[in-house]
């Protein structure tokens, strides 16, 4: 039943192909134009919000320049308050973690709260395999896992969905896998979050094992934090005797106190509210209260290769709120799938070469998902300047293929150019060609470009071909700067200031 | 290598770069509301807690049992059961017992099981801050409060904040809280915007709650 981004193309075609999906640009029109309106409202009830995304920025940049120390402080505390601290390198070192934990305890379901990073990881597949159900519990989450979809969206995974498609996925499937839909069912969407919450209850009154990720963990005492709104997480994080809790180590934050810019910041610009509905905090284990054998799974997995990078490792401070997809004129029309990851739009056209290295072309693709217009940087609560990371990733990836036994089209152009560039006589010899073609065209052919000049139409061959597919390409002038100057003599009247 | 060996020194290369005085950077204190008086700290608090569609009201000292009593009677009707923590006020629990088919104490060591607690209508709690800013009740289970699955399970939560508990925003909240003892911090309604981000409230936690704000003033 479960989708995988594995195999998805590189962005260009996967973009392609979403954007020819009409329904689903009708549904992610109106969900990011509503999320940007929230969001743009209550921001601007903030007095000092470019002060508040200062202070957040500067938390997790200082979290994250004395990383070790804070990991190392956070472990102690940890243990220091019953919990179980555990490392993982990579995806495959965190799955058997939990599938460790699942089975010690003889559980054949896990109950999970929504968690990019086990998204990122693949563990639902991973425990698939062991034999042990992940049950998403987040309403999007279980629509996405009910469908055999992948998520398109950090916050709203489901973003892609309409509540029609989101009725017919439950009346569907919810039957597959526990308490069925109602006959009855609406497409109202209270009357769609009614099914879920009668289909999820069974599971979290039975459970014996949830999973969950963390917004926040706090160095200096140990805390973990989960914000959320449907009341999910908290079901998860109460009510199994047995809690595992996967972490990239980049969710760090010195101290408590430390929590305050990021839990205004967070609900803002992510759900554009206040505050979101929940937010549970927790240190280890509390006698009586809670699962009482608690477990953290502090996951690598690329997040320091991200931080070895002297540009990109401000993404590293990424709070996932998603407010860069929101505002995105690229993400905002192919959604989230044709990014090939979970985390999708501005943040993941950084995030994913950045963690997961360059060479690989799908990923190579992303930092040229952008027309770099900035407005990711303008809504980030904790200010990654995207824009700047994009380009620096272009570079590398312009870079890793610079060894390339056959060199790029737009390559090939760039070396041509530097070669006519850096001789006169070749330019002049080109300057000539080319006005000849320009006069050639201004007489007979072309067609006119806004502002009255010609242009030409889609250029056959490769590299141009994909050049001028979305370009138009302006035709020569007929006749070069240089030629100009010559023939109208202006050298000799220059400093004249005419 | 062990997992943890290799992380943290892949972390550690990672910073190299760093110069060693960046590791101690304090970051600057966050922006602050403007301090306001109390009544209109209070009155914003009462303010945002209802925009979430929240039930709200206000009492004196002396009406807090009535109010409790008359709020949870008006969700549940006088066949609903309920459940409260031990460390409710005594008033409160006697009041609610004579108006109600059945009020059981969760206590240590005779702790409702889930399935208990989901066959219970409702349940009355008080909070350890609010927040007025945020409109967000804070609850750190301690006395009154009860562990963090009875005001989770049952469908109603009456929750019972002094004025004296209400801070003016998130940084006030996190200094009166023990970072030791877990916290639930609630803010409306549990809701969701999942399906076209259009806001339902009522998923998984009390799809009702409802808000008594002690003012002796």
């Amino acid at each position: 039943m479960s989708a995988t981004f594995l195999g998805t193309p590189p962005f260009p075609r996967a973009a392609a192909q979403a954007l020819a999906d009409t329904q689903l640009r009708h549904n992610l029109a109106h969900a990011t134009t509503t999320i940007r309106a929230k969001r743009a409202a209550v921001v601007a009830e903030v007095d000092r919000w470019e002060e508040l995304r200062l202070a957040g920025a500067a938390v997790k940049e200082a979290a994250l320049l004395d990383l070790d120390t804070h990991l190392l402080r956070l472990e102690e505390q940890l243990q220091a308050r019953g919990a179980v601290v555990h490392w993982a390198r990579d995806a495959a070192e965190a799955c058997a973690v939990v599938a460790d934990v699942a089975r010690a305890h003889g559980a054949d379901e896990v109950v999970k709260v929504k968690s990019m990073a086990t998204q990122e990881i693949g563990l639902n597949e991973a425990l698939a395999a062991e034999g042990i159900a992940a049950w998403e519990t987040d309403l999007a989450e279980l629509i996405v896992q009910l469908g055999g979809d992948l998520p398109s969206h950090i916050l709203v995974p489901a973003i892609h969905r309409n509540r029609a498609e989101v009725r017919e996925i439950f009346r569907r499937s919810m039957a597959e896998v526990g308490r069925p839909a109602p006959d009855d069912l609406t497409d109202e969407p209270a009357a769609l979050a009614a099914a879920a919450r009668e289909h999820l209850r069974e599971k979290f009154l039975r459970a014996t094992v949830a999973v969950s990720g963390a917004n926040f963990v706090v160095a200096e005492t140990g805390t973990l934090v989960v914000v959320e709104s449907e009341g999910n997480g908290r079901m998860c994080l109460t009510l199994p005797e047995v809690l595992v809790s996967v972490v990239g180590i980049e969710k760090v934050v010195p101290t408590f106190a430390d929590l305050d810019p990021l839990l205004r910041l967070l609900p803002r610009s992510s759900t554009g509210e206040r505050m979101n509905p929940y937010t549970s905090t927790w240190t280890g284990v509390t006698p009586g209260d809670g699962p009482q054998e608690v477990h953290v799974v502090l996951l690598d997995n690329g997040r320091t290769r991200a931080l070895a990078d002297q540009v990109g490792r401000q993404a590293l401070r990424c709070i996932r709120c998603s407010a860069c997809l929101n505002v995105c004129p690229v993400y905002s029309r192919t959604g989230g799938h044709a990014y090939g990851s979970a985390y999708p739009g501005p943040i993941g056209a950084i995030l994913n070469p950045l963690m997961r290295g360059t060479g690989d072309p799908q990923t190579d693709s992303l930092p040229y998902a952008s027309s770099l217009c900035g407005a990711c940087f303008e809504v980030c609560p904790v200010r990654i300047d995207i824009p700047e990371v994009l380009v620096h990733l272009r570079s590398r990836v312009v870079d890793a293929h610079r060894g390339d036994a056959v060199p790029s089209a737009e390559a090939l152009a760039l070396r041509g150019a530097a070669a006519v560039l850096s001789d006169a006589r070749r330019l002049g010899a080109l300057e000539r060609l080319s006005g000849r073609a320009g006069r050639l065209l201004e007489r007979y052919g072309g067609r006119r470009l806004p502002g009255g000049r010609r242009g030409l139409g889609r250029l056959p061959g490769p590299g141009a071909a994909a050049w001028t597919g979305a370009r138009d390409l302006p035709s020569p002038p007929p006749e070069s700067f240089r030629a100009w100057w010559r023939r109208t003599g202006r050298h000799e009247t220059s400093g004249s200031g005419t | 290598m062990s997992a943890r060996r290799s992380v943290l020194d892949r972390v550690r290369a990672a910073l190299a770069d760093v110069d060693p005085a960046a590791r101690d950077l304090v970051p600057p204190p966050a922006p602050q509301v403007e301090p306001v008086d109390p009544a209109a700290l209070l009155d914003r608090f009462v303010e945002r807690v209802a925009d979430y569609r929240s039930v709200v009201e206000r009492c004196s000292d002396a009406d807090v049992a009535a109010a409790v009593t008359a709020a949870v009677l008006g969700h549940v009707g006088r066949a609903g059961r309920i459940v409260v923590p031990e460390g409710l006020p005594a008033d409160v629990v006697t009041s609610l017992e004579a108006a109600l088919a059945a009020v059981v104490v969760d206590r240590p060591g005779a702790a409702l099981s889930a399935y208990e607690l989901d066959a219970l209508d409702g349940v009355v709690t008080t909070a350890a801050v609010g927040v007025a800013e945020t409109g967000t009740l804070v609850l750190d289970h301690g006395p009154g409060q009860g562990r963090r699955a009875l005001s989770l399970v049952p469908d109603l939560h009456v929750c019972v904040v002094r004025a004296e508990q209400v801070v003016p925003d998130v940084a006030d909240a996190l200094a009166r809280l023990d970072p030791l003892r877990p916290a639930t911090w609630v803010s409306g309604p549990s809701a969701t915007s999942d399906i076209e981000l259009d806001r339902v409230e009522g998923v998984h936690g009390p799809r009702v709650l409802h808000v008594v704000v002690v003012d002796p003033a």
